[in-house]
């Protein structure tokens, strides 16, 4: 029966080639606008660690002083020096990182090459098995380095190409700010996007070039990239940081299981306590530890602009199905006749109406396909922007198939209304007007 | 001509006249807010910067110890200097659209209580002022004894020239001259006012900010080191920013020109609003395709309904209407079914502003909006409706005396 309904719907849209264009070009459009804008909210709101993201938390503490004091509002984004390694000796989570962003001036040693900045994660050595990160040569630091100041750097892919030919550059010698570094390791390609470990350094920014122990960034005095929040007297002196009363750091940590995570959120509650005791904090215990999607939100990461654009699409794609309801009430109207017969023939009204969904639905697939097609040109014009996503937005498989199942679904949703409408034609006053 | 048989008829198709309607009134809300949205980005767009945009550029350059700042600017100014057509090269911290200056937050108050908002305040050498080309409206530009080598973030003492927006907003009807205010240690004292000085990275901190902004005076020290702004003569200035690496690579060997951070103060311009310019774009693609598919839509129905009472039509024409009868009847029933859609949609405007308020920070809606809202769409109504409805006053009345 469905063959014979399809070959019936294709019949009847092949006998007015110009309402069936115009139904497919408004899907098309709908669809189109829709997807393009879907499919960059969609990147923009992905997982930047699938697999790994569940496990990890981002702590926050409040050591600020009582100016300004309200209850239960939101505990500054990062930590103190003091805090952050605390926190990070405690090792009381199944791993845990301090970090922050920076610039180092790159020396290259080969001649033809002038010095450039490249942009520099601080970070304790766990953050190579925290987030994951695939190695292309060589491997992270070790806890050791990190205390004994280690010269160690592990540089991206990119870096390598560039000043190495791609080569395995580990054990080699890397001179940034006058000081060598030796090489340890090599990443592979890696952008987790959002740039969710730091998103002072921009939401989607690419990750860094160069990571190196943070104790050692500190003891050479590196450049500091990222946002500082101080209090009291805190003046924000860059080279003694360690002491100021400002949060500048970003702590992460891993907890495999939710009963870690209920006891490392009372281990942060008594760790406030116990500063309180200890009068270097004051205000009352105010913790938090959040997921990294939770953390996301929190940040409101995703572009308004994004959003925004998104919402309009779908008024769009709104008014694109009203018109097709319109256009598709014209078109089974218009064969009232020949329903009729049908329907005097002994076609039920079940079967009619399957018939003509049939129709809307062969509508909504050659919709798609145009709207697909809109959908890539999008994508490529949105690619084409300045924004620091534009590069990500790309159509994926699960993208690719939802395109498909929002225009037959919508454009079935909006056979509805007229072939109910159309069902309801009494068989016997057709044949009588014939 | 009569309206109400033209009503009665209507009733007879109520569902595709409720859909057009509804269209209509989905067009119209979207119309209306989308065309606001544009109207706010180009608004950002065409900020006035008061700074003599195309005769300026800016060079940085990074990769020294501060406490060489001083030496490293003496050479990279001279090299600069040296380059042919340049006319002055004066030490600023940055440009507006340029990169982020220093924002702090400000208190009307030494002791700190009375909180002014967070600004921007520029700093600059001797001779910046003039070379931005800031005009002075009141009170008169810093002295050659108040460029102070800075040491830190703003001079302790700082003498200060402000902005009109911004002397508005922290003394509302007074005159700014002699006023003072504090961000922590540090005291400005305002000695003169500029009709416009944007902040750095205006719409940052919000529509009402964009001007919020200072100049403080200053010799470069540790801080204010590594940022130049170059005047020259706006056809001459590309070339001079091609050779501004060479100069710089000569003078300073030791330095890394920063590229990204130098450019002509409208190359900066333009990239700030890049984004902006990127959405009204987009903004104005959906107008163009929302207006198409409901034209279209307005083609296919009505199309439907010429042929469906073409009898109808023979009969008409047969007892003496005439063609001009037919299509004023096909428009005047179109202007009946846009007018009630208008009407819907104009209070779907309404309440989709109110929406865009609570979740964008949106102003209300301008009322006037509404009524050129629905002039386009009756327009785009009249245009749509015209080839069905000439369509339909060419259907002969011999029509009337056939069977179908």
């Amino acid at each position: 029966m469905f063959g014979y309904y399809l070959d019936l719907a294709l019949r009847s849209l092949k006998r007015n080639k110009m309402l069936t264009a115009l139904m497919v070009l408004a899907i098309a459009l709908g669809i189109g606008a829709s997807m393009t804008t879907l499919t960059v909210l969609h990147v923009l709101s992905g997982d930047p660690l699938p697999g790994a993201s569940a496990t990890l938390f981002y702590p926050q503490l409040d050591p600020q002083d009582m100016d300004g004091y309200e209850p239960d509002r939101e505990p500054p984004r990062q930590v103190t020096w003091i805090d952050g390694m605390n926190l990070l000796h405690a090792r009381r989570a199944d791993h845990q990182a301090l970090m922050t962003g920076g610039a180092v001036p790159v020396q290259p040693a080969q001649s033809g090459l002038d010095p450039f900045y490249s942009d520099a994660r601080y970070t304790s050595s766990d953050f190579f098995p925290m987030f994951q990160t695939p190695f292309l040569y060589g491997h992270g630091w070790s806890a050791a380095d990190d205390e004994g100041k280690a010269r160690v750097v592990v540089i991206s892919r990119s870096l390598n190409d560039k000043l190495f030919g791609g080569k395995d550059s580990t054990g080699q010698t890397l001179r940034m700010k006058d000081t060598a570094f030796s090489i340890v390791g090599v990443l592979d390609e890696w952008r987790p996007n959002p740039h969710f470990y730091d998103v002072n350094m921009g939401n989607y920014a690419s990750s860094e070039d160069v990571f190196l122990p943070l104790a050692t960034a500190r003891q050479l005095q590196l450049d500091r990239n990222g946002s500082m929040d101080c209090w009291g007297n805190g003046g924000g002196d860059e080279s003694n940081l360690e002491n100021a009363p400002c949060v500048w750091l970003q702590f992460w940590v891993q907890l495999d299981s939710p009963a870690k995570v209920a006891d490392y959120k009372a281990f942060l509650a008594n760790y406030s306590r116990e500063q309180k005791a200890l009068g270097r904090f004051q205000r009352p215990v105010n913790v938090r530890l959040s997921g990294l999607m939770e953390w996301l939100d929190i940040n409101k990461v995703v572009p308004g602009d994004v959003r925004l654009q998104a919402w309009l699409a779908l008024g769009f794609l709104l008014v694109c199905l009203v018109n097709t309801v319109g256009l598709m009430l014209a078109k089974f109207l218009r064969r009232a006749g020949e329903l009729g017969v049908r329907r005097a023939l002994g076609a039920s009204r079940r079967e009619v109406f399957a018939q003509l969904l049939v129709e809307s639905g062969v509508v909504g697939l050659a919709g798609g396909v145009c709207g697909l097609l809109l959908a890539f040109g999008g994508l490529w014009l949105v690619r084409r922007q300045p924004s620091d996503y534009a590069a990500l937005a790309h159509l994926d498989m699960t993208m690719l198939l939802a395109t498909f199942l929002l225009a037959v679904g919508s454009t079935l949703l909006a056979g509805l209304l007229p072939a109910w409408r159309a069902c309801q034609i009494t068989p016997a006053l057709q044949l009588k007007s014939q | 001509m009569q309206i109400k048989p033209i009503l009665v008829a209507l009733r007879k198709h109520r569902l595709a006249t409720a859909l057009i309607a509804l269209e209509i009134a989905l067009a119209c809300a979207v119309l209306c807010n989308a065309c606001f949205l544009i109207a706010g980005r180009l608004a950002n767009m065409h900020i006035v910067s008061g700074v003599d945009e195309p005769s300026l550029a800016l060079v940085a350059v990074t990769g020294y110890d501060d406490a060489q700042g001083p030496d490293v600017n003496a050479r990279v100014v001279a090299g600069l200097r040296g380059i042919a057509g340049v006319q002055s090269v004066d030490v600023v911290s940055t440009v507006p659209f340029g990169s982020q200056a220093g924002a702090v937050g400000i208190t009307k108050d030494q002791a700190g209580q009375s909180f002014g908002g967070v600004i921007d305040v520029y700093v600059g050498g001797p001779g910046s002022v003039q070379a931005l080309g800031l005009k002075l409206i009141a009170g008169a530009w810093p002295q050659a004894a108040d460029y102070q080598p800075l040491d830190s973030w703003f001079p302790t003492e700082a003498r200060t020239v402000v902005s009109k927006a911004l002397a508005e907003h922290l003394w509302p009807g007074e005159s700014p001259l002699g006023k003072e205010f504090w961000c922590d240690k540090f005291h400005f004292r305002v000695i003169g006012m500029v009709d416009h000085l944007p902040i750095a990275q205006p719409g940052s901190r919000g529509v009402a900010s964009a001007e919020w902004a200072a100049f403080v005076p200053a010799m470069p020290g540790r801080f204010l080191n590594g940022t130049y702004l170059l005047r020259a003569d706006p056809r001459e200035l590309p070339r001079i920013l091609r050779d501004a690496p060479a100069a710089v690579a000569k003078a300073a060997p030791d330095v890394v020109y920063d590229h990204a951070g130098s450019k002509t103060v409208s190359d900066f311009r333009r990239d700030y609003f890049e984004r902006d310019r990127a959405m009204a774009g987009l903004l104005a693609g959906v107008i163009v395709a929302l207006l198409l598919v409901t034209a279209l839509g307005i083609v296919g129905l009505a199309s439907f309904w010429v042929q469906q009472r073409r009898k109808q039509i023979g009969i008409r024409r047969a007892i003496g209407a005439t063609r001009h009868d037919i299509l004023r009847y096909f428009q005047t029933e179109n202007f009946l079914i846009v007018s009630g859609g208008i009407v819907v949609g104009m209070a779907m405007a309404f309440a989709l502003n109110l929406v865009l308020m609570k979740f964008y920070e949106l102003p209300r809606l301008p009322l006037y909006y509404l009524p050129v809202g629905a002039l386009a769409l009756w327009v785009l109504g009249q245009l749509a409706v015209l080839a069905p409805a000439r369509r339909a006053a060419a259907v002969p009345p011999v029509v009337a005396t056939r069977s179908v």
